[in-house]
């Protein structure tokens, strides 16, 4: 529908006047946790589609709760991602958070900015002028029982409390805009603003419940666009010509241009965290009380127009190290709907005693198959209600008939091959024996299910320079055999018995062969390397055996032996920014798409660690990864002494690392709305299915969602996510999650309930999806365009009148541009010829397959100021926001990204933390060239490094520490990272940017 | 000189030549009226413990057309009238007269000592698709065989199955193979480049001239000195597993054995071509996938029959001859040879593979398994050794014919591919492999046998003088299996007669027993590409032209018909020819018939003639054993016989003999003389095993017995269940047959020779 091309909605609205600045103290953060947020804008009556995207964290296991929450904060909204015995009615919910709200602001009188009371009031009134036929933006009821999505514990549901306990300027729930619009907003009353015609469709407004998971995603929706939503020209001018400096600042301020704005007046994304984090920290952790009521199912509702962010996580492995609940239906398996095939959950209605039950879904009539009738109580609510994991969870898994495997016949068990590039460099600088090394020691550690003794997972080895070795291992061999593959082009697996073992059967051969490798290469001298049939290797290996697995491919150069695959160097800065320059992100050849085809169909995931010297075109030997779901590593111009941790911890987490292979995910949506779009390391064989090879606990799908009907406030929305793979012991089973979601009328309410976060998930990813297409100044064009969009809806119908030189942010949207700056400026998007290209590919594939979590500390990183470590407490200190402003001469401050951990020295640091840390005299003995901290007895370096393990946890990906000392040249590639600033290689600070999205808001507006 | 006889038996022993005619009609036309060609059966490599080696290069005619070596020099001046003597003879005494010069040397061997000594070249290439005890025997034999190699040959070992593997045997701890797809057809230089020859291989071929000295073409690592790795390759035979690639119910085994020949090929091609090297195939089925593929995998669908393609439905048969003659000319162009050793119950596929023998020189054996004695027999044989301990084999020959200008090579018949070499010589009409006056043997050893056809060309209004003869010069470059390159040069003459004054003369010189084989070696060349019966009315309309020819008779009465003694037997050998195995397919199968006319083509005369006529010996308590016919009235009940066809012994006792044998009379002392005679033909079977190349089936049966049918099918079927009353004899045993009888035929050709309608 946007005719900007790629993303899911270019929300444009009728411009309108009013706009407020959101103060900074306001706002939730967005946690994943949250449910996504609707964003809207109004537009037509008519269902336009809405597109919702949320993110679906695929199977794999959670995040745990505890360090999402260590880390981003408490869900903003109210809703703990419990699960609930009972379903609490949405109103509930709904109500809770009335009187919570009201405390909240109550509470924080005194906010930094300017006095609350007039921006609330300015806001109530103007959401009283918004107010459209529907009055109440709360959802209705949801009907179903609401299945907890989360498998956690319950929580209760209503804190009020909390809210009041929160720090000033700390806000609590997502807040109706009114009430949380920061205060900073000028009480201007809105001078253009124009009430909603009648024509006005009811503006959409999503709530959410949150989802089950804590690292949940969200989804962004976009406002349709009008075509005829050209900008009012009677709309007040910008009270500054310049349009911008001023807008953001202060708001109090009438249309003054200020030269300056004070940084800290701007909405700060560490004080959202902090806030969120105060509000809902610990609330996690409540016990999961059973037999109490549920929380709700999500009550959250979707406009139409409007599109919905929501997340979903499917998670594979066990929260907390207790499993899902598994449903054993025997030979009959799942219970599904004859019409749709949705699966037996909470949203199927039960009718006529219990003989029929109602699809929630499609709202066909089906009867209930004889095993699994139940008489049905005096509410209607089968007797066996509470018994049944479908019946009143949201997440569960059943175990799937072989009606539901390959050729209907149970699947074997994965296979982990690992496949090593024994070619001269790698050799020559001790790279294949310490792979080798370590592999004797992880072997030990393949994953397994909780009541096997060893791990069904068998492994089978293969190096390849520019041919490839096979290896037997059979357990009863004395040595192990060889097997040279040269028909490069057309590769073939040359043995299937020994090939692929159990580890413990064949430990001692497998040592030896680990032993033998680094000296049968070592007199090569060959350079030249292949690729794509190195893939085909592995691929065809693991379908001659029959079975899915993973493959593990320790690769460091361009492949440029004559093979299928064979890339060039065609790294050509002379495009950047140009039309052209998408063809650096697109693939070498098709060789690789239909060889990640291929792999899919079979099961077969790949992982490739990268340790490239020179050019090596990741955009093409990193589709296959990104595509059969596997990861992508890389360390570029790989030293021993430096990079081996980095790279052996990669490796472990990697092959421990809950997994499910052979996965097909379908989501299915009550009517009114589908899913329309996916992304992530997934293949789409068709318009519903999505593939993948495999899915681990740090991959995320997102998933759009539009309209294509009217959404009824009374069904509300119902998603259902079920994805059928395969256990790491080889059992063929079907996770369901299930969604329930309110919708609404209100635009206000869809913006309450908006998560940033996910939204950035989503602007990212479609973004990075389109660089293959487009060029990167539309992209970029685009996606200011879009946030200006979006808060210009806002402005326009949620929020109170006020002057239009006024930048008005909906308080659960207020990071939203210094977080869409932060996207702007990542490598992948500014066109600048010093990034190496490859870099900016891999981070262009890490983005497309991250969860929500893992992408806020991507785009804005964490920054912990060390110095005022209190060594008696074990919280981590209050971040910083990632501004040079806030550094000091005096302090120590850590910086992570989720790839890269700086610790970074201030001239004048305390010789005591010196001293504490790295056990040296003085600033001046420090040795920047360690990637580890000294193990120091002292106590500020065992919080620091404990704080360092606590970020790193569960972070996909293992982030190399970078000592900086202030003023010297590595400072440089640190001040990257304070993404607030002006970038070293463009992109405009935090502040600009505001003012640039001011500007153009004032211009829709208008 | 005593009789023709004589001197026929004395030239073959000499020279290992026989002629059809051993006076020659002196004009074209007449020679075409003589019905059987001029022609000869050579043995290039017959034994000759008393030659000589000459350690000195022959010395050739210096006409560069002629090049003819100086052997017999006093006949050559005689027959080769512009032979110019080089200037190396300007020393020559009668007291120092080189070998070459006398007489009663007509053949010499030279030894050449210059050139590259490369060592000999086995190359295994082993089947892994068979049964476990199948497979255990193989692995056994081919360690055995190491024993018997030179040290210093050069070894390597392809495995096949589902897959190729082309072992490294030199390397340490770990062994590593090179592994190909058996789906997929490889050239050469894909080969070459995936096995990592490419870059030795190219200075070879260009500095082969040069510095073929210091090259000891040690460069593979998949072809070792057997001392090197010996040690090492008996733990790799020893370690080969079954094919590990499952076999589903009902199918077959995917063998490949197309690429696996052809990667062995490549393999030599690319590293020693030009170099006296064997392939030998070790397989124990068909080959069922790739390039080659004989029948597909499915069990239910069986390989083709003499019946499917007369039919045209033997669907791969084309493709797969196609590839394999690609192969085996390909091998025989770099001088190597390829063995196939192929032992199962079903075919094998020899029908398509059998150029690859039959091109290259190389060895055919089939068998039912492995694990017989008649492989492990037959493959020892094969390093058997000679008076001088050497190897019975040569590598990479080549045969040049010369010819005096009266006549011209009109072709060969043998284990050989020409070398299409054309000159004055070689004649325009093809006779076998034409076209050429040189072949290349690429193995062969001292009983191969090649027949080689003439063609008179003198015309009539020219006739050659009185008391004139006629030159051939037959010159046979070859790699002793020693590595020495030699030459061995036969040199003979024949009077030329004029065949209307002088016909007796050559009726009398006419040999007939290399006649019948060189007839037969010609009717089976036919057989390859005609149709049987085709093959058989020509072969019966040349015995007619010839009876009609050498026959005395009165037209139209047949009972005058008569034929001298040295043609007496020829009739009878035809009769036998066309009930053999070689023409007839009926009840053999196309691997067999492959088989059967492959050894035919090589053999010698006297092996060749065994297959043609079998041997029937017969042992009684009348006296000692005895030849007797090869007819059903031979088989009596009171006898033993013994019949040796070459590829089959059978002993068979007479119903009375079994019967006895039965009651256990050869266990009583006093009937020792009983027990002598059963161990009569026994004794005399053993020593016939104990030289025939390839061992014979042996066949061990009585009176009754299911397998008696191998003696059966043979006899001449003189009493069938059709005359046997109307004969009303007491001797014989009818045989259950339509054939007809050796009588009937010879009632026939007489009928027909005294015809004037023909």
């Amino acid at each position: 529908m946007s005719q900007q091309g790629y993303v899911a909605t270019p929300p444009y609205s009728q411009p309108q006047p009013g706009i407020g600045l959101s103060p900074p103290h306001y706002g939730h953060y967005g946690d994943p946790s949250h449910t996504a947020s609707p964003t809207g804008m109004t537009k037509p009556a008519g269902p336009l589609g809405a597109t919702a995207t949320g993110a679906i964290l695929p199977p794999g296991p959670p995040p745990p709760g505890p360090h999402q929450f260590g880390q981003n904060g408490a869900h903003a909204a109210g809703h703990p991602p419990q699960r609930f015995s009972g379903p609490p009615p949405v109103n509930n919910v709904a109500s809770s958070y009335a009187p919570y709200q009201s405390s909240a602001q109550s509470s924080y009188p005194n906010s930094m900015s300017t006095s609350s009371v007039t921006q609330l009031g300015s806001q109530l009134s103007a959401m009283q002028i918004n107010s459209y036929g529907n009055s109440s933006g709360m959802a209705p009821p949801s009907q179903g029982p609401p299945g907890p999505l989360s498998a956690t514990s319950f929580q209760t549901p209503p804190r009020p409390p909390q809210p009041s306990i929160l720090q000033p300027g700390s806000q609590v729930l997502p807040p109706p805009p009114t009430t949380l619009n920061g205060p900073g907003a000028s009480p201007l009353p809105p001078s253009m603003y124009r009430p909603d015609g009648p024509a006005r469709p009811p503006p959409p407004n999503a709530q959410y419940q949150p989802p089950p998971l804590p690292g949940q995603t969200l989804g962004a929706g976009y406002p349709p666009q009008q075509a005829n939503s050209g900008p009012q020209m009677a709309g007040a001018q910008l009270s500054y010509p310049g349009g911008f400096p001023g807008g953001p600042a202060q708001m109090a301020g009438p249309p003054q241009p200020q030269k300056k704005l004070d940084p800290d007046s701007i909405p700060s994304p560490i004080q959202v965290i902090e806030n969120d984090r105060a509000s809902r920290g610990g609330q996690v952790y409540a016990t999961n009380t059973r037999g109490q009521i549920p929380p709700l199912v999500t009550t959250d509702c979707i406009i139409q127009d409007q599109g919905i962010c929501f997340q979903l996580s499917n998670t594979l492995t066990p929260f907390n190290n207790t499993p899902l609940y598994l449903v054993n239906h025997g030979e009959s398996g799942p219970v599904r709907c004859n019409r749709c095939k949705a699966y037996m959950c909470p949203f199927m209605q039960f009718t006529e005693g219990g003989r029929r039950y109602q699809c929630g879904f499609c709202n066909c009539v089906n009867d209930v198959p004889p095993f699994y009738f139940q008489h049905l109580d005096h509410i209607g609510r089968r007797l066996d209600h509470y018994e049944k994991p479908e019946l009143s969870l949201g997440s569960y898994e059943y175990v799937a008939t072989l009606d539901y495997c390959r050729k209907n016949k149970p699947p074997n068990p994965p296979a982990f091959i690992f496949m090593i590039d024994v070619s001269y460099s790698n050799i020559k600088n001790g790279l294949v024996k310490l792979i080798c090394e370590e592999l004797k020691t992880v072997l030990e550690k393949l994953p397994k299910e909780e009541q096997e003794e060893t791990s069904a997972i068998r492994v089978g080895f293969i190096t390849y320079n520019k041919v490839l070795h096979f290896f037997n291992v059979k357990s009863n061999l004395a040595q192990p055999q060889m097997m040279v593959v040269t028909d490069v082009g057309e590769v073939f697996v040359p043995l299937l018995d020994g090939f692929l073992v159990n580890y413990q059967e064949s430990q001692s051969v497998i040592h030896n062969l680990l032993d033998q490798i680094p000296d049968i290469f070592a007199d090569s001298n060959e350079n030249e390397t292949v690729f794509a049939p190195v893939i085909q290797a592995g691929m065809e290996a693991l379908k001659a055996a029959d079975c899915p697995g993973k493959l593990f491919i320790f690769h460091s150069s361009l492949p440029t032996a004559e093979a299928p695959g064979k890339l060039k160097n065609r790294d050509d800065k002379k495009l950047v920014n140009t039309d052209k320059e998408k063809i650096l992100f697109q693939p070498q050849t098709n060789v690789y798409d239909s060889l990640a085809k291929d792999c899919v169909a079979h099961g077969c995931s790949v992982t490739l660690f990268l340790f490239p010297s020179q050019y090596v075109d990741v955009a093409s030997l990193g589709l296959v990864p990104q595509l059969t779901g596997g990861t992508l590593y890389k360390y570029s111009n790989f030293q021993m002494h430096l990079d081996s941790q980095q790279f052996l911890n990669d490796l472990r987490n990697d092959i421990e690392k809950k997994i499910g292979f052979d996965a097909i995910m379908r989501v299915r949506t009550s009517t009114g709305f589908r899913a329309t779009d996916f992304f992530g390391g997934i293949w789409m064989n068709t318009s519903t299915d999505v593939e993948m090879a495999a899915i681990d606990s740090d991959k995320a799908v997102t998933v759009e969602f539009k309209h294509d009907d009217r959404l009824s406030e009374d069904t509300g929305a119902l998603i259902q996510c079920a994805v059928l793979y395969t256990t790491i012991s080889g059992q063929r089973r079907l996770r369901i999650h299930n969604l329930g979601l309110n919708c609404s009328s209100q635009l206000a309410d869809l913006y309450k309930s908006c998560e940033t976060d996910a939204l950035i998930n989503f602007f990212a990813k479609s973004a990075f999806k389109a660089i293959l297409h487009q060029p990167l100044k539309v992209i970029r064009e685009i996606l200011v365009n879009q946030t200006a969009h979006m808060l210009a809806c806002y402005r326009k119908n949620c929020a109170s009148p006020s002057a239009a030189s006024q930048l008005i942010l909906p308080d659960s949207m207020k990071v939203l541009p210094v977080y869409m700056n932060c996207l702007l400026k990542n490598c992948v998007l500014l066109s600048r010829p010093e990034i190496s290209t490859d870099e900016r590919a891999f981070q262009r594939q890490l983005v497309m397959t991250m969860g929500v979590a893992d992408s806020q500390l991507f785009f804005y990183p964490q920054l912990l100021p060390i110095h005022t470590l209190d060594v008696k407490s074990t919280t981590l200190p209050a971040a910083v926001r990632c501004s040079e402003s806030r550094l000091s001469e005096g302090g120590i401050f850590l910086l992570a990204n989720g790839l890269h951990m700086f610790l970074w020295l201030g001239v004048s640091s305390p010789p005591e933390l010196i001293q504490g840390i790295f056990n040296v005299p003085s600033f001046a003995h420090i040795n920047t060239d360690m990637t580890l901290l000294p193990e120091v007895g002292n106590p500020y370096s065992q919080q620091l490094r404990m704080i360092m393990g606590i970020i790193q946890q569960k972070r996909p990906y293992s982030m190399k520490l970078t000592i900086v000392k202030q003023r010297e040249q590595p400072e440089m590639v640190f001040r990257q990272f304070l993404v607030e600033d002006k970038g070293l290689y463009g992109g405009s600070s935090y502040v600009d940017f505001l003012c640039c999205v001011h500007k153009e808001i004032c211009q829709l507006l208008n | 000189m005593a009789t023709y006889l004589e001197f026929i038996q004395q030239n073959e022993d000499r020279d290992g030549v026989r002629f059809s005619w051993n006076v020659w009609p002196s004009s074209r036309l007449e020679a075409t009226r003589m019905v059987v060609p001029l022609a000869c059966l050579l043995t290039p490599l017959k034994e000759r413990p008393d030659l000589p080696p000459v350690q000195y290069e022959p010395v050739l005619c210096s006409r560069p057309t002629c090049k003819a070596c100086n052997v017999d020099v006093p006949a050559l001046i005689e027959l080769f009238p512009s032979f110019q003597f080089p200037p190396a003879y300007g020393g020559i005494s009668e007291v120092n007269q080189p070998a070459e010069l006398m007489p009663q040397f007509s053949t010499i061997e030279y030894m050449i000592q210059r050139g590259a000594q490369s060592p000999l070249i086995f190359l295994y290439v082993v089947d892994t698709c068979l049964e476990e005890d199948d497979l255990q025997a193989l692995k056994e034999s081919l360690q055995m065989s190491l024993s018997l190699l030179p040290p210093d040959a050069l070894v390597g070992l392809i495995t096949f199955g589902r897959m190729v593997q082309v072992h490294e045997l030199s390397c340490e701890g770990i062994s590593k193979s090179y592994v190909f797809r058996g789906t997929k057809d490889l050239t050469a230089k894909q080969i070459q480049d995936m096995l990592g020859l490419t870059k030795p291989a190219v200075p070879m071929q260009q500095a082969r001239p040069a510095q073929p000295q210091e090259h000891p073409f040690v460069s593979s690592r998949f072809l070792q000195p057997l001392h090197k790795i010996d040690m090492n390759l008996t733990d790799l035979l020893g370690e080969l597993q079954r094919d590990p690639w499952p076999v589903t119910q009902g199918k077959r085994p995917l063998r490949s054995t197309g690429v696996a020949l052809s990667i062995a090929v490549g393999l030599l091609e690319g590293t020693f071509p030009n170099t006296g090297a064997r392939i030998m195939l070790f397989t124990g089925g068909p080959p069922t996938q790739g390039p080659g593929m004989v029948v597909g995998d499915e069990l239910k669908i069986p390989i083709r029959s003499w019946h499917d393609i007369e039919k045209d439905n033997a669907r791969f048969m084309k493709k797969a001859t196609k590839h394999y003659e690609m192969l085996a000319n390909r091998t025989a162009a770099n001088g190597h040879c390829i063995d196939i050793y192929a032992c199962a119950l079903d075919q094998t596929g020899l029908l398509e593979m059998k150029c690859c023998a039959n091109l290259t020189g190389g060895y055919m054996v089939m068998g039912d398994s492995f694990n017989t004695s008649l492989f492990k027999q037959t493959f020892q044989r094969i390093f058997t050794k000679d008076f001088n301990g050497d190897f019975r084999m040569a590598f990479g020959a080549t045969l040049d014919v010369k010819t005096s200008r009266e006549l011209k090579i009109a072709g060969a018949i043998g284990p050989c591919v020409s070398l299409n070499v054309k000159g004055p010589c070689v004649s325009e009409n093809e006779l076998g492999v034409g076209g050429t006056s040189q072949w290349k043997i690429c193995g062969l050893d001292p009983t191969s046998t090649l027949g080689i056809y003439f063609e008179v060309v003198n015309q009539h209004n020219a006739p050659i003088p009185q008391g004139g003869r006629g030159a051939i010069q037959f010159v046979t470059h070859y790699q002793h299996s020693s590595t020495q390159r030699r030459i061995r040069v036969t040199t003979i003459a024949r009077n030329w007669a004029d065949a209307q004054t002088q016909l007796r003369h050559i009726e009398a010189a006419f040999d007939q027993e290399a006649a019948a084989v060189l007839m037969a070696r010609l009717g089976v060349f036919r057989a390859e590409s005609e149709e049987g019966p085709d093959v058989l009315r020509w072969l019966d309309r040349q015995l007619i032209r010839l009876c009609q020819k050498f026959g005395q008779y009165n037209k139209e009465d047949p009972a005058s018909f008569r034929l001298s003694d040295s043609f007496s037997l020829y009739p009878q050998f035809m009769f036998h020819l066309r009930r053999s195995p070689f023409l007839q397919v009926f009840n053999n199968s196309p691997d067999e018939s492959s088989y059967y006319r492959h050894h035919f083509a090589r053999q010698d005369l006297t092996q060749s003639l065994i297959m043609i006529q079998p041997i029937l010996y017969s042992y009684s308590f009348h006296g000692p054993p005895e030849p007797v016919l090869l007819d059903s009235s031979s088989i009596l009940a009171d006898r033993i016989l013994l019949m040796d066809t070459f590829f089959q012994i059978v002993i068979y006792l007479g119903e009375t003999i079994a019967q006895w044998r039965k009651a256990g009379y050869q266990d009583m002392p006093e009937y020792e003389n009983f027990r002598h005679l059963l161990q009569a033909p026994l004794d005399d079977a053993q020593e016939i095993l104990q030289a025939r190349f390839p061992m014979p089936r042996y066949i061990n049966t009585e009176h009754g017995g299911s397998q008696a049918r191998f003696l059966l099918s043979k006899v001449n079927p003189s009493q069938t269940h059709n005359n046997l009353y109307a004969w009303g004899q007491e001797t014989g045993a009818p045989i259950l047959t339509d054939d007809v009888s050796l009588q009937v035929f010879m009632d026939h050709l007489k009928k027909l020779a005294v015809s004037s309608a023909c």
